[in-house]
């Protein structure tokens, strides 16, 4: 049974120590770097970088070849009338319509990334979640998100759940991988620094929050402490990994605070999406009416973005 | 030009901040003491008793879970309001057959008594809360938390002061209140309905019922999730067997001054909690 | 085609000045004291300049408190206590202050730009800390004031009558508000003294009293310096005095005082150890560690100034703090995104300034992130001496700057051993998740308010005060109420 300042074994054969969160502190600090006052002249680059790190999503079972078509072309060309406005960095989907969006953003710069490994459970045997994360490689994907195991993890099998992330870094090849912790379910932050360092120290590329699939997700102090946990990381074994906040951002606001804990706490050269991603489907269009505050001068509407 | 003809209140009940009619559809008459109709004063059933609970249960989570000094000011506030609506209670109560004069006082006493128990939200702890001195290597203490959910038989008699001296106790640590008025106090406590309606009290931390006490509060000394009654109104044909029910989930039943102010007034609807830590490297 | 964007591919968390505006406030040309309700001319003529340290430049000329005026304040309060003031009821009493606390939340912006002007500190600070304490000090005490039955139950207690109170230039209004809270809830009535640099929050404060109708003569203001403190020390109509300040004027005052045979309560200097173990939370103890010893430039009394951080953790630890430091925005205290001010005046730059070099000749090493200084006004860098020995000055002496010190302990009762070998004992802060372990330093520490997992909180129902040469007395919560009340004897007069 491991205790919070207990080490985890690296895949290189090394290990890391986990520490211990205070979670009100934590959250003081959440708190008051979200009082940070951005300038006016930075606002548009702020808002082209929260685009760039989108991941797009659309995890539904009513989705269909049609839906992700549409999505996928938003993911291109957020503001059909804006040119300037960037593609976002990726779309994420089911296995199932990975082809399907491979094909829409082909010639583009948007990648295809794949939910894969029972998601958002993650309750199926080892062999079948890693058979999950090789078909939607095969079919396509750049990159994939898989769930922690948090059955395992919430029983005390830390084994299991760091082997069955070594089995799917495997299982991905050349694709990026990224766990999801399922940050609202693990009970303290402490829980979530713990997991976090277990994920990357059994090889993740990127953390991440949530599924999206419960209330309690992104919120600021729990992506602050995710952000704590990456430097920690990267002081303690060199390695770099990036960070994806998910579920619950709506908001340019939202996601400008997402930035700014990111930036100060991993320095500003973390934002960008080979480090950051902000997995959202309604944040875009709040983010492309800022912009078009700021070209016009004038607070702007829903009838001015476009439904996906 | 025609005189302008008023436009008649219509006085319902006050549950989870809004002021829904009674379920049951009825109404008492409430007369002044010229015998002019005031009032079809809502009449409140069982039913709505019930869901008066469920609001104040409700609330109580994070009524209580408010910083003292939140619970303080938003009190503060609600003299605030009362301040500024004088002139419709000293009307409410000179229409009850008051005198100028003691109607004057009472509101003022009201008030008054209202902005004192705001003051006592910080400072109960210092008074009511302790640090024990065990005889052993452990850092002991002990705290007050509220009690709950509390139902509140509020007097007849002074009817705005008795009814603030009963509820102002019952919420200022934290506990949410589902009050039971009869014909005297009914007006009282509708004007204070809304007072808190405008105020920044959260919907369902003080429920206001009117009707006929002796029908409802059998009701409430039976329902399993309410955790105290105060009986300082009790009605007059009140069965003792009712009163017995309490004891089916062993209510707090609390029987005090309806003019009286002291923090242990506040204590009556307090649990006290004690918590050990030892002490060591 | 795809659409690019080369002008703003890379973003910069770069925060541009977020000016707080200063058209909510206006200063007048020149103060005189005020006195039984108004503004009066000082007797002398004697003016001083009250300047913005961060700027340089001249805000207002204030008048230096003569003995004469002290003694006009004296009069004035004396007055008001034998008068409106000590026949009101406590609930009355309570009621005028608590639209005190109502005016003060209303007028908060105004009141932190000014206190940002005058004193350098951060706006977020005077706007996120200052003001909501100020405001809530006199709500909290406005709620004792009809409840001291309670307060000290099976005592008869009464005011002293007229009250002296110096505060200092750290916290202005907030000091103002530790003071005069309390000293009004319990019937006195008073005569205080702002700092030299910091008058104008305080001069402000006068015209919300004139705007809650306080009774003349309840709280007068007499600026000056040293020697107007020394006025109210020395006058003989004063019946009980408050100080808050350096530890050697703690020690002239209590002279004068204790051969008066007045009652005093002090709350002087410290040297705070800020304790860190190996089993602590790690990043939120860099954070506090920082935010103790960083925020207001330093200039606090409990400051934990003296970092001990166990040494298996040291190295990083240390690394982590450096770190965190060089991400400290120093500059213009008007800007929500500054964390660090300008220095309250030229001579307390000079004292750190003096006190780092000592620091450097006795051996210690230094470390400062390079840091652009605006080139008016008074400025230090964040600092951590590395290196220090229990026997440095920067590790005996308060700096009262941004100036941390690092040692290392082994064990707990090292820890404790180091903390509490100084003449200071005003606090200490403690970071480990064992909560026997905070239980057991709590109990050996050697200071009036220890910290354990935070640092600098502060509440009006929490007493503050020290140890030692950190002074006596505390203010906050039932026992800084009980230094304004007297137990009354049958043959006392004045009403209770």
């Amino acid at each position: 049974m491991m205790n919070s300042t207990a080490f985890l074994p690296t895949t290189d054969g090394g290990s890391v120590r986990t520490t211990p969160v205070d979670a009100v502190a934590l959250e003081a600090r959440a708190a008051a770097l979200c009082t940070r006052s951005i300038k006016t002249t930075s606002k548009r680059a702020a808002l082209h970088t929260t685009i760039r790190c989108i991941d797009l999503t659309t995890l539904e079972g009513i989705d269909t070849p049609g839906k992700v078509a549409s999505l996928c072309q938003k993911a291109i060309r957020p503001d059909p009338a804006n040119p300037t406005i960037p593609s976002v960095a990726a779309v994420c989907v089911y296995p199932e319509m990975v082809e399907h969006a491979v094909t829409s953003v082909s010639g583009t710069t948007v990648v295809v990334a794949s939910v894969a490994g029972a998601f958002p459970a993650g309750m199926s045997t080892p062999a079948v979640r890693v058979a999950d994360i090789a078909d939607a490689v095969g079919r396509g994907a750049g990159e994939i998100d898989i769930v922690l195991n948090r059955s395992a993890f919430m029983s005390g099998d830390l084994r299991r759940a760091y082997d069955e992330i070594v089995a799917a870094k495997e299982a991905c090849g050349t694709a990026h991988l990224k766990v999801i912790l399922e940050t609202g379910e693990l009970g303290s932050y402490e829980q979530v620094r713990r997991a976090s360092m277990l994920a990357m120290a059994a090889g993740a590329d990127f953390i991440k929050t949530s599924t999206g699939k419960i209330p309690k997700a992104a919120t600021h102090p729990m992506v602050l402490n995710m952000a704590e946990a990456i430097r920690d990381y990267a002081d303690q074994t060199g390695v770099i990994v990036g960070l994806k906040g998910a579920g619950g951002i709506r908001t340019a606001k939202q996601a400008w605070h997402h930035l700014v804990i990111v930036g100060e706490t991993l320095g500003s050269d973390w934002l960008t999406p080979e480090r950051f991603r902000l997995g959202a489907s309604s944040l875009l269009n709040d983010v492309l009416m800022q912009i078009q505050k700021l070209d016009t001068g004038h607070y702007s509407g829903p009838n001015y973005v476009t439904v996906d | 030009m025609a005189e302008h003809i008023p436009v008649d209140k219509t006085f319902k009940l006050f549950i989870g901040g809004t002021f829904p009619r009674s379920e049951s559809g009825r109404t008492f008459q409430i007369h002044s003491a010229d015998g002019d109709l005031l009032a079809n004063a809502a009449k409140a059933s069982r039913k709505d008793l019930r869901e008066a609970v469920k609001a104040a249960r409700g609330a109580q989570a994070d009524w209580a879970g408010r910083t003292a000094y939140n619970r303080g000011q938003v009190l503060y506030r609600v003299a605030e309001v009362m301040e500024s609506r004088r002139a419709e209670f000293i009307s409410v109560l000179t229409d009850m057959g008051q005198t100028a004069h003691s109607v004057r006082a009472e509101v003022d006493r009201s008030i008054d008594r209202w902005v004192w128990y705001a003051g006592w939200a910080d400072k109960l702890h210092h008074v009511l809360g302790t640090v024990n001195p065990v005889a052993g290597p452990y850092f002991n203490f002990t705290f007050p938390e509220p009690t709950g959910v509390v139902v509140v038989a509020a007097p007849d008699d002074p009817p705005l002061l008795g009814l603030l001296s009963r509820i102002a106790p019952v919420i200022i640590s934290g506990n949410t209140a589902v009050v039971t008025t009869g014909g005297p106090s009914a007006l009282a406590a509708v004007t204070l309905a809304e007072v808190l309606a405008t105020s920044d009290v959260p919907g369902g931390v003080v429920n206001v019922l009117t009707g006929d006490k002796a029908e409802l509060l059998p009701w409430a000394l039976g329902h399993m999730d309410v955790n105290s009654v105060d009986l300082t109104g009790e009605p007059n044909g009140l069965d003792d067997e009712a009163v017995a029910t309490a004891a089916d989930n062993v209510k707090r039943i609390v029987r005090s001054d309806p003019v009286g102010a002291s923090p242990y007034m506040i204590g009556d609807f307090l649990e006290m909690k004690t918590v050990w830590h030892p002490i060591g490297r | 085609m795809t659409p690019t964007d080369n002008p703003l591919e890379s973003f910069d968390i770069d925060y541009a000045p977020a000016l707080e505006s200063t058209a909510v406030i206006d200063i007048a040309d020149s103060y005189g004291h005020f006195i039984n309700g108004v503004f009066v001319e000082p007797s002398s003529g004697v003016t001083f300049p009250t300047v913005n340290p961060a700027t340089e430049t001249h805000l207002a000329d204030i008048a230096d408190g003569s003995p004469e005026d002290v003694d006009r304040a004296v009069t004035a309060a004396r007055t008001a206590f034998e008068g409106p003031w000590g026949q009101m009821t406590g609930s009355e009493r309570g009621r005028y202050l608590f639209r005190i606390a109502r005016q003060l939340q209303e007028r908060s912006r105004e009141f932190a730009v000014l206190e940002t002007m005058d004193g350098g500190k951060p706006i977020k600070e005077s706007r996120d800390l200052d003001l909501p304490l100020s405001a809530a000090w006199f709500f909290y005490y406005a709620g004792w004031t009809d409840k001291l039955e309670y307060a000290f139950p099976n005592r008869t207690v009464a005011p002293h009558g007229v009250v002296g109170q110096i505060v200092p230039w750290n916290f202005p209004l907030m000091m103002a508000a530790w003071k005069l809270a309390p000293a009004l809830a319990a019937g006195n009535t008073v005569v205080l003294k702002p700092a030299e640099t910091t008058p104008l929050t305080a001069l402000l404060l006068a015209d919300v009293l004139c705007d809650v109708d306080l009774p003349p003569g309840v709280v007068n203001i007499v600026t000056g310096a040293g020697g107007t403190g020394a006025a109210i020390v020395d006058h003989p109509g004063i019946d009980k005095l408050a100080f808050t300040g350096s530890t050697e004027v703690g020690k002239t005052i209590q002279r004068v005082a204790s051969t008066r045979r007045i009652p005093l309560t002090l709350e002087l200097g410290g040297k705070a150890a800020h304790i860190v173990f190996e089993d602590s939370a790690f990043d939120q103890a860099v954070e506090g560690v920082v935010t103790g010893i960083y925020s207001n430039q330093g200039h606090v009394c409990c400051a934990g100034s003296r970092l001990l951080v166990e040494e298996s953790i040291a190295e990083h630890f240390v690394e982590r703090v450096r770190r965190r430091i060089s991400t400290l925005r120093l500059g213009n205290p008007l800007d929500k995104n500054t964390d660090v001010g300008a220095i309250n005046s030229a001579d307390q730059l000079q004292r750190i300034t003096d006190m780092v070099a000592t620091g450097v000749a006795e051996g210690a090493d230094l470390y400062q992130p390079e840091c652009e200084l605006p080139d008016k006004g008074f400025w230090f860098p964040p600092t951590v001496f590395t290196g220090v020995q229990q026997s440095h000055t920067v590790a005996r002496e308060e700096i009262f700057g941004p100036v941390l010190t690092v040692q290392t302990f082994r064990t707990a009762e090292e820890a404790v051993e180091k903390a509490n070998n100084t003449p200071y004992g005003l606090s200490a802060g403690i970071w480990t998740e064992k909560g026997s372990k905070i239980l057991w330093m709590a109990e050996k520490l050697r200071a009036g308010v220890v910290w354990a997992n935070t640092y600098n909180r502060f509440d009006p129902a929490s007493p503050f005060g020290g140890y030692k040469e950190s002074g006596f007395g505390r203010e906050g919560g039932l026992h800084g109420l009980a230094p304004y009340l007297r137990e009354q004897t049958s043959d006392a007069g004045g009403s209770a």
